[in-house]
């Protein structure tokens, strides 16, 4: 008989939860037991709140148990782990559990299903289609591709893809870049990590069609250190693709050529920012950089340099496969295709949900995400990172669109959601964007460097009840002035998070003796 | 010393980002930046001392002091603080009698706030030495330290 197959997430997150002391429990209870098992490492399928998941192999079946840990894992065999029998951390078959089939997996498609390092897993889940159709395809196919599926910039920004890759591809010069941004430091965000540790070769597929679009024949991954799993895997799956001709001077056997680093940044959350980190990956300080000139024509050692995001490169494989009038099918309005919903904070299920565009907020926090952790009421969520806006029940009803979103003084960003139960003080996360303006800027800009500070001095003045007319005047005056004056979006959208939570939460900003008539 | 810097150091001369790839392997040896690396890389990349003590002072990772036998990194970002971070930066100042971004007197302990570990869907989180610990408190970082 064959050994039973038993998958174990690799995932930072899974295991933070104790997947590597579950996979050494297993091996451990199997070798004891006398019984065959493969223990396969595999991705995240994304059911975070379940992990450390184990996944057995039945028949076609997977059967899903979690969240395991490593006293449990006797038992588990026991009572029929290897036939996937019945238990009450048993979840059944995990293609049909209600937060998997709902979605609408385009880019994470294999993440969790498949061995990250398998180039044959890959394959047999439809990888390298779109690498060998690219490699058929004129430059300006590839490009046009792009340009059909209505791909916007998924760092954040939502700048559409197209654009830039028609910039990158007309300009002329004896060497082009791709750099991947990988540098996810927004807190709530984790699917760039997510699909570096569960599918990489993806990432390394799509960098490829970008520089087959573009011709460039060099590219970076920009990582940042506080994911040294990742690192470890993408340096291990770029190995993995030199072995199968997906990197280096002959790939896939058509003579063209493209190559990959792996570079690991140095704890600065501002490099996230494009600018920055083309200096930080230049080896200098991350200072932000005037636009013009666009990275796209002067980036990387001045050279066109095509700057993505994880999930934007990691979006092209389905646009090349299918084309991109397929992706442009998913979504709604100008937010075409998927966006990887990240559920995080206090969250009842967080984990990673993908959907196409127009999804209802509430939806994700409620219906899929079953509302707040502590079971305490929701208060908050904040949407796009620490640079996005906190927004009240209310407005759970409105769709996940770039346009929508921005009409009502948020950003969907990088879709990360992160919620806050009735303990939340939104006065306090007022205070902390600007502290985490000041700790990150990167001081290039006068009214990011120091407007971060004079803002942090008046939400105090405003708690403490100083002259609150005259400080809330000057609060708005000190955002105005930042949006406008800052030289990049770290200083531009500190007052979003600020003035949405001035806005939407206007009893938490009550001056004090109001807040206690009202008591 | 001044060999394991150069030695640190010289791989990492003319390749993309050297200098930055370069202190790291330094940290990585000598467990801190020592101040010797500044003059010693300035010679090697051709560029100024000030150049140099700049895009150390710039990141956050790379240390001019050693750290305690134990480094915990705690998430203090938005997610984390949603459920319980802010709490339990108190309970471990007070737990091991240091500030964050300290090491204590005993140089058992050094701990930092970091901006997101990317784990988010399973905060508060946390780093200890090289594990990485979700749903985190104060009781299990003490319990990682002490193991």
């Amino acid at each position: 008989m064959s050994a039973v197959k038993i998958y174990v997430p690799l995932d930072s997150a899974a295991v933070a939860m104790g997947a590597d002391e579950v996979a050494a429990a297993i091996a451990h209870e199997a070798t004891a037991n006398g019984e065959a098992v493969e223990v396969i490492r595999n991705g995240s399928r994304g059911m975070h709140w379940l992990e450390p998941l184990v996944e057995v192999e039945v028949g076609d079946q997977r059967i899903g148990y979690g969240p395991v840990s490593k006293a449990d894992i006797s038992e588990l065999f026991a009572s029929g782990l290897l036939e996937g029998k019945e238990h009450s951390k048993c979840i059944g078959d995990v293609e049909k559990h209600p937060f998997m089939r709902d979605q609408q997996r385009l880019t994470f498609q294999r993440c969790g299903v498949t061995d990250p390092l398998s180039m044959d897993d890959y394959k047999r889940h439809g990888g390298l289609e779109a690498v060998l159709k690219a490699i058929e395809f004129s430059e300006a196919k590839i490009v046009e591709e792009v340009k059909i599926s209505g791909l916007r910039g998924r760092g954040g920004a939502g700048f559409p893809a197209g654009i830039k890759w028609n910039t990158v591809q007309g300009a002329e010069a004896e060497q082009k870049y791709i750099v991947c941004n990988a540098d996810e430091g927004d807190s709530g965000t984790f699917a760039d990590r997510m699909i570096m540790e569960g599918d990489p070769l993806l990432l390394i597929e799509g960098m490829v069609i970008a520089g087959l679009g573009v011709g460039a024949t060099k590219g970076f991954i920009y990582l940042r250190s506080e994911y040294p799993i990742a690192a470890d895997i993408l340096n291990k799956s770029i190995e993995v693709a030199h072995e199968h001709k997906l990197l280096g001077n002959d790939i896939l056997g058509s003579g063209k050529c493209f190559d990959l680093t792996v570079f690991i940044g140095a704890g600065a959350y501002i490099c996230g920012e494009e600018t920055s980190l083309l200096e930080s990956l230049e080896g200098k300080r991350g200072m932000v950089r005037a636009k013009p000139p666009l990275p796209a024509l002067e980036g990387l050692h001045g050279k066109p340099t095509l700057v993505h995001n994880v999930l934007t490169l990691c979006a092209v494989p389905y646009i090349l496969a299918h084309g991109g009038k397929k992706y442009a099918e998913f979504g709604q309005g100008r937010s075409k295709g998927t966006l990887a919903f990240q559920l995080a904070g206090n969250i009842k299920r967080g984990g990673l949900f993908e959907s196409a565009f127009g999804v209802k907020l509430g939806d994700l926090v409620n219906k899929y995400g079953g509302g707040t952790r502590t079971g305490k009421p929701f208060k908050a969520v904040q949407i796009g990172g620490p640079l996005g806006a906190y927004l009240p029940n209310e407005m759970l009803e409105l769709p996940m669109d770039y346009e929508v979103m921005a009409q009502n003084g948020a950003g969907v960003g990088h879709g990360g959601i992160v919620v806050f139960d009735e303990t939340a003080d939104l006065v306090a996360q007022a205070r902390y964007a600007f502290e985490f303006c000041a700790e990150e800027s990167c001081g290039k800009c006068t009214p990011c460097r120091v407007g971060a500070v004079r803002g942090e001095e008046v939400i105090d003045k405003l708690r403490a009840g100083t002259d609150f007319d005259e400080n809330m005047v000057l609060l708005e005056d000190l955002c105005e002035l930042m949006v406008d004056g800052s030289l990049c979006a770290m200083g531009g959208m500190t007052p979003i998070p600020v003035m949405s939570a001035v806005k939407n939460f206007p009893e938490d900003f009550a001056p004090r003796q109001v807040r206690e008539a009202a008591e | 010393m001044e060999k394991i810097i150069r030695e640190a150091l010289s791989g990492h001369v003319g390749q993309t980002g050297g200098l930055i790839a370069g202190l790291r392997h330094v940290q990585e040896r000598c467990a801190f930046v020592p101040s010797e690396t500044v003059g010693i890389a300035a010679e090697l990349f051709n560029i100024s001392q000030a150049e140099v003590r700049g895009v150390i002072s710039f990141y956050a990772d790379f240390r001019v002091k050693k750290t305690g036998q134990h480094h915990v990194k705690l998430c203090v970002a938005e997610a984390c603080q949603s459920v319980g971070a802010r709490e339990i930066e108190a309970d471990l100042e007070q737990r091991f009698a240091v500030k964050m971004g300290e090491t204590d007197a005993a140089e058992f302990i050094t701990i930092e706030p970091v901006y997101c570990l990317g784990l988010c869907s399973c905060a508060p989180a946390a780093q200890v030495d090289d594990k990485l610990i979700g749903r985190v408190d104060g009781q299990r970082i003490a319990d990682e330290v002490s193991s």
